[in-house]
């Protein structure tokens, strides 16, 4: 079985971002990057299912502009075997991203196809579900759990309301939740030998999909602020002002 | 041409959210229908129709929608879509899980979570875990878009008089089974919903000291939330996370205890309209958001503050 993982590159989860004084995006210079949290799980998942004998190779493909093939380099590190690197200028929707992995998709023919369920930049929380519809492959959202069986997955999933199994047929898509499993560090000889690991580059121009922005950002701003609370001295304080000054209780 | 708007249900009855899902479909279009995919789903049906804003009830019955899969409902509301300018849902997990699916299949590039409808194809939504808000404005013909339920009120659940019209099933997919569902039982109010919510996060140390919390929840008639720190470490079930990959929640009161307040879970609360923080880290940044900060060891706090509740004449319910 040949598992392919995508992951994409994005501002730290710790870094505390800056909103672009003229509201045109993002401030991105010289801010720390990382791999989005829940791909680390993706890449993961499918390295630990190969290392129990049940898949052959795990392929790790980024989309992106050049730097974004570090996260590849980083789940070579941890495993992965080879990598893809879709070369793009520019911030691409969902919808044309998994346009891309389509074609990919096509061209690598893996049994399953792994991503995190979000990612924590534009939370749109869609490629995944967009790249299971345009294969018609069933999708395993939100996955805190998998069971690899012959040609079977049993996925565990986080809902609303607590959690929900379903049994998926191979080839299939599973995206990501942080539950999922704990990613491993890359360890010095490790990230050497992923130096030497081959990283195929493709450009996004070449694969002849439509990958036009069809969602036009006019403004981004920053959220209104809370305005400053204050520290009560004891218990009692706290509850007299719940009851008597906000009125909540 | 109206907007379509995908219930949610558990077959027997309307999920609350799916109110303010309507509300927020009527800012868009004051034309709504609403389709409602399930199992012996009338009587849900029936609550759909009679929704303030709903004009029109479309019901899709077979074994098959029994269990919400996405593979099965997309096709059905693809068919549909055909009259519709906007197919709208809550952006919970049902919404998240099956709304790209459909718009994929319709060419367009899916809006997510949208916390304000600007005009029918400009929308404000929350990115970077809240951190920024996008003005952003769809292009795209037919417009799928999931919304935020929290910031929207929800829409009278009474007035309507919508016609209910059957549509046919789609065929089975069958390539994705239903296996289980383990849905957690509870008395409190539900997290998303609740006018309380008490939350603990790593600094409660393990899933029996939860039942502090608890004793707190159960006094003010509280729903219970949860850091990702305290679920991961196993004190308590996801259904509890809030956060920016868990649940959102915008309760008049949030206490958050034990909860050091990494960006991740401010995403969740801090649009509540009263935050109130217990933590022994006087440099934690929960306290940046806390209208009332208390800097404690909280086994020392929580029992006094139960005392201290003992001691009012009244709580508000």
């Amino acid at each position: 079985m040949k598992i392919l993982v995508a992951v994409k590159r994005v501002i730290d989860y710790n870094v505390q971002i800056r909103v672009k004084e003229d509201g045109s995006g993002i401030v991105t210079d010289n801010v720390k990057m990382s791999t989005n949290p829940p791909d680390d799980n993706a890449i993961e998942e499918a390295v630990k299912i190969k290392e129990a004998g049940k898949a052959t190779e795990v392929v790790a493909i980024t989309v992106g502009e050049e730097k974004a093939q570090e996260t590849v380099r980083k789940a070579l590190a941890v495993g992965a075997d080879r990598g893809i690197h879709v070369k793009v200028d520019g911030i691409l929707e969902p919808l044309a991203v998994s346009k891309i992995l389509q074609k990919i998709v096509d061209k690598e023919k893996p049994d399953l196809v792994f991503m995190g369920k979000q990612a924590i930049d534009d939370d749109c929380n869609q490629t995944g579900q967009m790249l299971s519809a345009l294969l018609n492959w069933p999708q395993a959202t939100f996955a805190s759990k998998i069971d690899v069986k012959d040609n079977k997955l049993e996925v565990t999933r986080e809902i609303d309301e607590g959690l929900e199994t379903i049994e998926i047929n191979v080839p299939a898509i599973v995206t990501c939740d942080l539950r999922l499993n704990e990613p491993r560090y890359a360890s010095l000889p490790n990230i050497m030998k992923a130096k030497k690991k081959p990283i195929e580059e493709i450009l996004a121009s070449d694969l002849g999909v439509d990958i036009s922005s069809r969602i036009e950002q006019l403004k981004v701003e920053e959220p209104p602020k809370r305005k400053a609370g204050i520290k009560v001295a004891n218990v009692a304080e706290l509850v007299q002002k719940l009851k008597n000054e906000a009125k909540v209780i | 041409m109206a907007v379509l708007l995908i219930a949610e249900h558990n077959n027997k009855e309307l999920r609350p959210f799916t109110l303010n899902a309507a509300a927020a479909a009527s800012q868009i279009d004051s034309d709504v229908h609403a389709v409602i995919i399930g199992q012996n789903t009338a009587e849900a049906a029936k609550q759909l129709s009679g929704l303030s804003v709903v004009k029109k009830v479309l019901s899709v019955e077979a074994a098959h929608y029994e269990n919400f899969t996405a593979e099965n409902f997309a096709p059905v509301i693809v068919k549909l879509a055909e009259n519709y300018s906007h197919i709208i849902c809550s952006a919970n997990t049902f919404g998240k899980n099956l709304m790209p699916r459909i718009a994929a299949y319709l060419d367009t590039s899916q809006v997510s979570d949208i916390i304000k409808v600007i005009s029918p194809d400009t929308f404000l939504r929350p990115i970077y875990a809240g951190n920024a808000f996008a003005t952003i404005k769809s292009n795209d013909n037919k417009k799928c878009v999931t919304i935020r339920p929290t910031s929207f009120d929800p829409c009278e659940s009474t007035g309507g008089s919508a016609s209910i019209e059957k549509v046919e099933a789609s065929e089975e997919f069958s390539n994705t089974k239903f296996v289980k569902r383990e849905e957690i039982k509870s008395d409190r109010p539900e997290l998303g919903t609740a006018r309380i919510v008490v939350s603990g996060g790593r600094g409660m140390q393990s899933g029996d000291n939860f039942k502090l919390i608890t004793e707190i929840a159960d006094k003010l008639g509280a729903a219970i939330g949860a850091s990702r720190a305290a679920v991961d470490a196993g004190y308590i079930s996801n259904d509890h996370q809030v956060g920016q990959t868990g649940k959102v929640v915008v309760p008049d009161l949030y206490i958050a205890i034990g909860i050091s307040g990494a960006i991740q879970h401010l995403a969740g609360m801090k649009e509540s309209k009263v935050i109130v923080a217990i933590n022994k880290d006087g440099e934690a940044p929960i306290f940046s958001v806390a209208d009332y900060g208390l800097e404690a060891d909280l086994f020392e706090a929580i029992p006094q503050f139960m005392e201290e509740l003992n001691k009012l004449n009244t709580i508000q319910k």
